[in-house]
């Protein structure tokens, strides 16, 4: 494999870590206030549909932007009343959820544009185009670190830095501020939180809506940037991947990044299975290739590579006074 | 809690949150600009109103039914199991190494030999998530969705790369031998006087119905049974009272990946003839469905499978009839769960509400 090679595959590692990162960090406050949300999945594909069709009948990405947040909120909301207010189970409501999401994304991409379910083609300002840094140009002729800044750093869409930028955002709001603490109290011991005087059930309800806002750049991402507009089961398991990765990452942003990385390498090597054969020497059939992402998540799960503690009262609804 | 008679509990309940998820799928249909009243009439016609519609209904029901026990097994000792469409693709490859290996001299012999086989691919393939949970702590959530992904992974690789014939283009098994034909409905005496046209429901509906019954007498009249129930509602005071929780793990997880892969004699060996990729038709993910709507028990699962094989026959009607796309299956099958299964509670407190307002009149 050659350092050409390299630099490709490093730079479809970025392209498709990207939703995974958006959607880790998004499971990442959700599960840290103490809710399990395996509808990350679910929530990623309404805001893909919602982006792609408001992209495709406004021409702005933006609005389009702005409708997959309100459709990925709408869905957290849901979540939230079903296993905040009302208790329920929350991997139940999750999967419900992403059942939902599944039937509802196709009927109404079919009822707004009759294409069997799929959003018109995006085009120009309907999506988020590469941005180019300042002196790409200019710099790719310096060896090494040239190629790497023009074609590796440089040229993504604005949601990739929006997503990278998010990681250290994320620590400092978890680990650095008030509501941070709160909020990360609330998953570990919510009778504590509710004995200090702050209410239990506003602080998951704004966990689970920043979780929502964040599954919607991670779906306006899909349909708007990393391919032109929605198609039906678009996620395919994504949601489920950054779920893993959250797993893998422990629970915290920076090793979100790297683990969310990981999984984007292998979705990208799983693209390239000529390199793969040339670097190893082996054929290996594209279904391994495929699979790798999810057996080296049972891998991890199963505590070979350091052991994951989740937050302690995740999954559990919080009663008052019992 | 219990402000409630049993007979609410047991029956009302679920009703209700039928009944709501009901009148939200009717809205959706509104809001796409159909006529829900149409729709209704369209799935009962082509789905309960003829003895072929039934004989379609019957054949899904079947699959369900093998689905939602699978989940109610795993339910019942504190488990979520949500791969059952892994292991059922898994069952699916079992049946049909089994139907392939040999000229099979009657469909009898062949079936028994392939629910062998189908049942142990799926138990197999549901008891490495169960060890994985049992001996090294991590969440069989997860790890049964991903199974879902690689055993669908394995299945392409086995109809593209090892089981395709040589000179066959799209990804699949040889077809079964004659021997290894199961008898339709319509092929069944006296049944065949009910279906009249040939109908895909076949003989595995009996080997269904009787698995509901097995099930029941497992879970309530067997040491083991009470052991999984014991286990499900508290682990520490099973481990108290001298359970194995390991133990319980694995085999509730064993019984519920078989029964999940079972459904595989009903799909690939009755209907196709030959496995093909997607084989479990999402029937694994039903289950889950199938056995919240049927409250965990062999009579609930049945009167759910039966409802949900009418959803899935109806919403095939749907989309060849009508401008509603078949994935309004999907939407139900979602609300379905979320009123039976997440918003459970919130159907109680109603329910409860109106017992406590009726009582304070009375009294």
């Amino acid at each position: 494999m050659d350092f050409t090679t390299l630099i490709e595959i490093l730079n479809s590692t970025l392209r498709l870590g990207t939703p995974l990162l958006l959607a880790c960090l998004a499971g990442l406050f959700s599960e840290r206030a103490g809710i399990f949300d395996i509808g990350l999945e679910g929530k990623m594909l309404m805001a893909a549909m919602a982006s792609g069709a408001v992209a495709a009948l406004s021409g702005s990405v933006w609005v389009g932007l702005l409708a997959a947040i309100g459709a990925s909120m709408m869905f957290a909301l849901l979540h939230g009343v079903a296993s905040i207010t009302f208790r329920g189970n929350q991997l139940i409501s999750g999967v419900a959820l992403n059942f939902l999401a599944s039937g509802i994304t196709v009927l109404v991409a079919q009822r707004l544009f009759g294409q069997g379910g799929r959003t018109p083609p995006l085009e120009g300002a309907a999506r988020f185009n590469p941005i180019d840094l300042p002196f790409a140009e200019a710099l790719s002729g310096v060896p090494v670190l040239g190629p790497i800044y023009a074609n590796l750093i440089s040229g993504h869409t604005f949601l990739v830095y929006m997503a990278f930028a998010l990681v250290p955002l994320s620590a400092w709001v978890l680990f650095r501020t008030r509501f941070g603490l709160r909020l990360r109290a609330v998953g570990e011991n919510p009778a504590a939180v509710d004995t200090a005087g702050i209410s239990v059930v506003r602080l998951r309800f704004v966990a689970v809506l920043i979780t929502g806002v964040l599954c919607g750049l991670a779906g306006a991402y899909m349909a708007t940037a990393l391919q032109a507009g929605f198609g039906r089961e678009m996620t395919a398991g994504r949601g489920y991947i950054a779920l893993s990765a959250l797993i893998f990452a422990k629970w915290r942003p920076w090793a979100a990044l790297w683990a969310t990385m990981l999984f984007g390498f292998f979705q990208a090597l799983a693209l390239r299975s000529d390199v793969v054969e040339g670097v190893i020497g082996v054929k290996v059939p594209v279904p391994a290739l495929d699979a790798l992402p999810y057996v080296l998540t049972v891998i991890v799960l199963a505590g070979f590579v350091g052991k994951a503690i989740p937050p302690r009262a995740g999954g559990e609804a919080y009663v008052k006074e019992r | 809690m219990n402000r409630m008679p049993q007979w609410a509990d047991v029956a009302l309940v679920p009703l209700i949150s039928l009944a709501l998820a009901a009148l939200v799928s009717a809205l959706v249909i509104l809001a796409i600009g159909a006529s829900p009243t149409e729709a209704l009439t369209v799935m009962v016609k082509g789905a309960l109103g003829s003895a072929t519609g039934w004989g379609y209904t019957l054949y899904y029901a079947t699959s369900f039914m093998f689905t939602g026990l699978a989940v109610t097994v795993a339910f019942h000792a504190g488990l979520f199991n949500i791969g059952g469409e892994g292991q059922a693709l898994m069952g699916g490859l079992g049946v049909a190494l089994v139907c392939l290996a040999l000229p099979w001299p009657h469909w009898s012999v062949a079936l028994l030999a392939a629910s062998l086989g189908a049942a142990l691919f799926g138990a197999v393939w549901a008891a490495i998530p169960a060890w994985l949970q049992a001996r090294r702590g991590s969440h069989i959530v997860i790890t049964t969705i991903m199974f879902n992904y690689i055993a669908s992974a394995i299945v392409v690789y086995m109809l593209v790369d090892v089981l395709r014939p040589a000179g066959q283009m799209d990804p699949a098994t040889a077809r079964f031998p004659v021997g290894a034909k199961l008898p339709t409905l319509n092929q069944i005496p006296l049944l065949d006087l009910i279906f009249t046209k040939r109908v895909p429901a076949n003989v595995t509906l009996l080997v269904a119905l009787s698995a509901c019954f097995l099930v029941w007498v497992l879970l309530w009249r067997t040491r083991l049974g009470y052991q999984i129930r014991a286990f499900g509602k508290s682990g520490p005071a099973a481990r108290y009272a001298g359970i194995n929780p390991f133990r319980i793990v694995m085999i509730s997880m064993a019984i519920s990946g078989a029964l999940a892969g079972l459904m595989a004699t009903n799909y690939t060996m009755g209907a196709a003839g030959r496995l093909v990729q997607n084989a479990s038709e999402g029937a694994g993910f039903i289950g889950i469905a199938v056995a919240l709507m049927g409250r965990n028990h062999p009579v609930g699962v049945f009167l759910a499978a039966i409802l949900f094989g009418f959803l899935y026959q109806g919403g095939a009607e749907l989309g060849l009839w009508t401008s509603i796309p078949i994935e309004m299956r999907i939407v139900v099958q979602g609300l379905v769960i979320l009123f039976t299964g997440a918003l459970d509670q919130m159907v109680r407190m109603m329910v409860a509400w109106f017992f406590r307002i009726g009582r304070a009149r009375a009294g």
